[in-house]
């Protein structure tokens, strides 16, 4: 077994950092859309796409070392971030539901992270 | 307050889908020896260019991917981000049949709860950020 490197761990948390706030962005660049789709070329948008593709960097770099069932549960780092953006952003509630549901699916991440090993 | 239409939510479950898909057709792709980029004469550029797109499975992957930031966008433009956002963890649990269908991965007792626990989220939050199916009532 190998144990997973702190900056492995880093790595991922960032991608999911940044990958939050590509949904921020794409939540922000959808709002002309309801105008018509030919508004689908706006710079929200494409920073929200870029913030996507630049979280593939440290992604893949993180991923390269250590164990899934430790690097699985940081990828969800991004839902919790989504959650806070949503409300300070968009005024989103955040409700006891949308917390319940959350953690539900940390755990199933966490639980797949695990079940990968085998 | 603004909620959550059902259809937004079902637009990122097909996008969650395609994904997972996506994953699937890069790995194959990966598979394949990539070609190098040689741009020094015009002739060696188109021949890289091509190689590019008959690596069909890899084409396939990144054509995928395009639609799959598409239909997040439009599900978005409905919807609230904290609803619509964690779904998106519903490409673990596609990945999971597929990568033993495909690269014959095994089930395990773990695999399964994890995904229970997913779907059971994400049920949750269908059931908590769309409206109430009584308001029509």
């Amino acid at each position: 077994m190998t144990e997973t490197p702190i900056s492995s761990i880093l790595l991922v948390l960032l991608a999911s950092v940044i990958g939050s706030f590509g949904a921020v962005f794409l939540k922000l660049g959808a709002e002309p859309l309801k105008n018509g789709l030919r508004y689908i070329f706006n710079w929200k948008l494409i920073a929200g796409i870029l913030f996507y593709l630049g979280s593939s960097v440290p992604y893949v770099l993180g991923m390269k070392h250590g164990e899934l069932s430790v690097l699985y549960p940081m990828v969800s780092a991004s839902y919790i971030c989504a959650l806070f953006w949503s409300r300070l952003f968009f005024k989103e509630p955040i409700t006891l539901g949308k917390i319940g549901a959350l953690a539900l699916i940390l755990l199933g991440i966490v639980c797949i992270g695990t079940g990968a090993r085998g | 307050m603004a909620h959550t239409n059902r259809k937004s939510i079902y637009l990122v479950l097909g996008c969650t889908l395609f994904a997972a898909a996506a994953q699937v057709l890069m790995k194959f792709g990966a598979g394949h020896p990539l070609p190098i980029p040689d741009f020094s004469t015009p002739a060696r550029a188109v021949a890289f260019v091509v190689a590019i797109f008959s690596n069909a499975p890899l084409f396939f992957g990144y054509c995928m991917s395009a639609g799959t930031a598409l239909l997040l966008i439009l599900a978005l433009r409905d919807g609230e981000l904290s609803t619509l956002y964690p779904i998106i963890a519903m490409s673990y649990v596609w990945a999971i049949p597929l990568s033993m269908y495909y690269f014959g991965d095994k089930l395990n007792i773990w695999k399964i709860s994890g995904i229970a626990l997913i779907v059971g989220g994400v049920a949750l939050l269908g059931r908590f950020g769309a409206p109430p199916s009584r308001a029509g009532k």
